[in-house]
């Protein structure tokens, strides 16, 4: 889905054409490919001749429709009648909403009084239910979803029954899809562990090992006991069940620090689109915004309404929906670097010379907006909803990544990209660099400081809001969501040197990966601790940050 | 030769004659502020006067909740003081005031837990929190907190030697202007998170409360709550002793000067660590004292007294008052607390946005804060008669 989102992204309308034309292709394909549809057949089956019933089960234990468990479901407790009257026979279902449907196509229909009581209820034969249980069990190995296909796969894995088996195999055999195929094999060789014969068994715990089955890991153990008990300790069988549970131990510990590894990335990719916005303000104007956290949560909030607006207009289950988050981040830009210049021109630029007022200031402006919130908003945590394209996890090398996760590393990515070619490819760029430098030379030789000052300002809000709007798919939206950030913001800013944003790029990933990679041994607090210790210890080593600015002029 | 030597005569001279002017100028400036010390403390004292022989009801009756509330407020003058011997008078915007001033309530809050003794709701030797979290026996480092003295000496020794550690690192490595406030402000942010947890055997989030005695007076009666106003005014008094006395000396000018131009300090020859560093620990012991006055009259502490937003709120007395004058922070501290003590009351909703909005107007048109006014309407006025003068 991801890659579908992007694909659409970059080719425009044509391409919206070329998928829904695919996918009208497709829905033609898999019509004709099943002529006699799921209903069709259940109707037949059950007004059959026993002789007949045979053919049909096999027929019907190929289509993966749901629709099969909920009439025969109908049919087992009495719900199906036929009507049998002169113009010919009638199979219906009297439906859970207490209406009359046809079987064979499912449409409703009005019956008189007299048909109603002249309908015969129909059951199906003690023989033929056996066989239905088998065909209604394994329906969900033949559903058109790839993750119902997989969750059922798992589930008749793990009931370990002998008589799944064969469904199982056969489906192996026509399965395409790679995530369903791993399912299977998994699923099967679990329930050999248990109805193999020894040579099969063995050949099921190294099937398992191969695949790093987390889920294995129980049925091992028990087997593994088993054996013991058997006094067959030293068996092949044992020391193949041991091996595996060593290799899949190992493989659930790499996948814990990956999963670390991954999340701090992305933690560091939000701090880095945070302060990325503080590095810019702080470095070039000496600002410290302490109502930058406040512009996160304007992010945040933005990205709620516009999840209102697409709510409303178009409804919470249409396709549109989806494209909120997509709208939001441009509009949380746009409406935070807005606020931003009307701060910058009415308070801020009266502070330049007053840096550590600044700091005043902006904190009593951050108690305006956060209590605004309150008042606006309420004092509880908004709900932002995550877009359907964005729920799941991408799978790689047995990994499992979040589409959110990624999609913020990729949104840094990108933020990173397009402020680097602001200010190294535009004359805005170049201006904002020049002040930075120095600004009474920059003034002198025509840089419009004032101007600078304002565009720099709104773009350093806007990114925060950015971050507050990426941030709204991982955490909380509400008042003080901005406060949690500021802190761990300012220290990415001084780790990194002001000003200069490789180093506070390098800090914002430095301090989110070391963060969560320390989390899961010290705890979230000591964690964070830990990480301040050693800034402080890093700055007696380089006072100035990562990267300093080399400069003769002394700062007073 | 001749003229030579007439010229530095004269020059010695009129300079003994300007060094004689200005000792007599100090000392009738030292006799001016003596004056207003000691009528504010006399003024301070008729609170505890009033509640003790007042009537019982009127204008003039003085309730032992007021005494309390006073008191509170004088422990943040001095909380504010403190500050602005460092950033009114250093130059070094310290975000972690109000840790100091926790450290300090935490250190005399033991003392004070300790003196519950059996009379708990669980009824056991040990604080309430440690019996709810199943403790069998004090922990090592709360034992010597049953000694007074002891308790005393933490509450100095422990935020000074905090702000010694801190301090020592980030002057040694140049560490300052925002920097050094971002710093110090990480500090506190990480040390409410430590005390917040439960199992460092400070009381978690709850903290500490319930107190029943100090030094064997019962905590509510009356006549301790006006004994430990009187203690938190002596304090006050200490303070601004110890301001001026520094101001007046070397080492006061020493530390001006780095306010004004550390660069210049440094080629001068001063090593600008060592002054710095011994301010910020002076600093911080007063910071611990006013704390440790501050919890029994308020009787509790928890973590949320050493918020990073706490610390910026001592910042902001400081700066309505007026930074870099001496009775400045305690107007401000005083001021804004009883601002914010009626506005949580009369507008719940909308607090918030009226201090926060006075923030920005004290910023933006009173840089010198409130003592600062004065100043400002007295050059104005000054400006507008030499206009008129002029013009005539």
């Amino acid at each position: 889905m991801i890659a579908h989102f992007f694909f659409l992204g970059c080719n425009g309308k044509s391409t919206v054409k070329h998928w829904i034309s695919l996918l009208i292709v497709a829905a033609i394909l898999t019509s004709s490919a099943s002529a006699r549809d799921a209903r069709t057949v259940m109707a037949e089956l059950i007004q059959s001749e026993r002789a007949e019933q045979a053919g049909l089960i096999e027929e019907l234990s190929t289509y993966g429709d749901t629709i099969i468990a909920d009439i025969y479901e109908a049919w087992r407790t009495g719900g199906i009648y036929l009507l049998e009257q002169d113009t010919g026979s009638q199979l219906l279902q009297f439906t859970d909403a207490q209406e009359w449907a046809l079987v064979h196509n499912g449409a409703v229909i009005n019956l008189s009084e007299a048909e109603a009581a002249a309908a015969k209820k129909q059951r199906p034969a003690r023989a033929l239910r056996k066989q239905m249980k088998r065909i209604i069990d394994t329906l969900g190995l033949k559903a058109d979803n790839t993750a119902l296909r997989i969750d059922s796969a798992i589930k008749l894995g793990r009931s370990q029954k002998a008589e799944f088996i064969p469904a199982l195999e056969g489906r192996l055999k026509i399965e395409t899809d790679k995530q369903v195929l791993s399912a299977l094999q998994e699923a099967l060789a679990i329930s050999r562990l248990a109805n193999g014969e020894d040579a099969q068994v063995v050949e099921a715990v190294q099937t398992l090992k191969a695949l790093n089955s987390v889920a294995a890991r129980a049925f091992l153990e028990e087997l593994m006991q088993a054996e013991g008990d058997n006094e067959r300790a030293d068996s092949s069988l044992s020391y193949a069940c041991a091996e595996a549970l060593i290799s899949i131990e190992r493989h659930m510990k790499q996948q814990e620090f990956f999963g670390s590894f991954f999340r701090g990335f992305s933690t560091g990719s939000v701090l880095l689109i945070v302060s990325f916005g503080l590095a810019i303000t702080f470095g070039l104007m000496g600002v410290i915004n302490m109502a930058h956290g406040e512009f996160v949560a304007i992010g945040g909030y933005v990205t709620f309404l516009v999840q209102n607006f697409f709510i409303q207009t178009w409804g919470l289950s249409s396709s549109a929906f989806g494209w909120y988050f997509i709208v939001a981040l441009p509009v949380s830009f746009i409406v935070a670097a807005v606020i931003g210049l009307i701060m910058e021109v009415s308070i801020i630029r009266f502070l330049y010379r007053r840096p550590l007022e600044s700091l005043l200031c902006t904190w009593g402006i951050s108690m305006v907006m956060q209590q605004g919130f309150r008042l606006i908003f309420g004092a509880a945590n908004v709900q932002v909803n995550n877009p359907t394209w964005l729920m799941g996890n991408l799978s790689f090398a047995g990994f499992q990544m979040s589409y959110t996760r990624l999609l913020i590393i990729l949104i840094a990515l990108v933020v990173v990209a397009l402020t680097w070619l602001l200010l190294r490819q535009t004359n805005l760029g170049l201006h904002i660099r020049a002040v930075m430098q120095n600004r009474h030379m920059a003034s002198s030789l025509g840089v419009p400081v004032a101007r600078v000052n304002r565009m720099t300002f709104a773009l350093g809000c806007g990114l925060a809001a950015l971050g507050g709007a990426v941030l709204s798919q991982i955490g909380n939206v509400g008042p003080s969501m901005g406060q949690a950030y500021i802190v761990d913001s300012f220290m990415v800013v001084v780790t990194g040197s002001v000003g200069n944003l490789l180093g506070a790029g390098l800090s914002a990933m430095g301090i989110g990966l070391v963060d969560q990679l320390l989390q899961p041994s010290l705890g979230p607090v000591m964690g964070k601790i830990t990480v301040f210790v050693v800034i402080i210890l890093f700055l007696q080593w380089r006072p100035g940050g990562l990267f300093p600015t080399l400069s003769r002029s002394l700062d007073d | 030769m001749a003229p030579g030597r007439a010229v530095p005569d004269a020059l010695s001279q009129s300079r003994r004659l300007i060094a004689q002017a200005k000792v007599m100028k100090f000392s009738t400036e030292m006799k001016k502020e003596m004056g207003i010390l000691c009528l504010v403390t006399g003024l301070l004292m008729l609170i505890p006067l009033f509640n003790a022989v007042g009537p019982e009801s009127g204008p003039l009756s003085v309730s032992a909740f007021q005494v309390s509330l006073w008191g509170k407020y004088l422990t943040y003058a001095v909380l504010a003081m403190s500050l602005n011997l460092l950033w009114g008078y250093t130059g070094l915007l310290c975000l972690c005031q109000s840790l100091f001033f926790a450290l300090g309530g935490y250190a005399m809050g033991m003392y004070l837990m300790l003196m519950i003794g059996e009379r708990g709701a669980y009824k056991s030797v040990l604080p309430d929190f440690m019996v709810f979290l199943g403790y069998q026996k004090l922990p090592l480092h709360w034992e010597p907190f049953y000694n007074f003295a002891f308790t005393v000496a933490a509450v100095l020794w422990v935020p000074g030697l905090l702000a010694f550690v801190f301090g020592f690192l980030a002057f040694r490595s140049r560490i300052k202007g925002v920097y050094f406030s971002i710093l110090t402000q990480a500090l506190t942010y990480a040390a409410c998170l430590m005390f917040f947890r439960n199992d460092f055997t400070f009381g978690g989030n709850n903290g500490f409360t319930d107190f029943k005695d100090i030094l064997g007076c019962n905590i509510n009666s009356d006549a301790t709550i006006r004994g430990l106003f009187i203690a938190t005014t002596a304090l006050m008094v200490c303070t601004y002793l110890i301001t001026s006395g520094l101001l007046a000396s070397k080492l006061g000018k020493v530390q001006q000067a780095i306010r004004d131009s550390e660069n210049r300090v440094l080629f001068s020859g001063y090593s600008t660590t060592s002054f710095k560093l011994m301010i910020f620990v002076l600093s911080a012991m007063i910071a611990g004292a006013a704390g440790a006055l501050y919890v029994p009259q308020v009787g509790g502490i928890n973590p949320s007294a050493m918020e990073a937003a706490k610390s910026l709120e001592v910042v902001v007395w400081v700066a309505v008052g007026g930074r870099g004058t001496k009775w400045g922070p305690v107007i401000g501290a005083i001021l804004v607390n009883f601002i914010k003590s009626y506005t949580t009351h009369a507008f719940p909703d909308y607090w918030l946005i009226i201090m926060g909005g006075m923030f920005v107007c004290v910023v933006l048109f009173m840089p010198d804060g409130i003592v600062g006014v004065f100043k400002q309407a007295k050059s104005y006025f000054a400006r507008q008669r030499s206009l008129e003068t002029t013009a005539a």
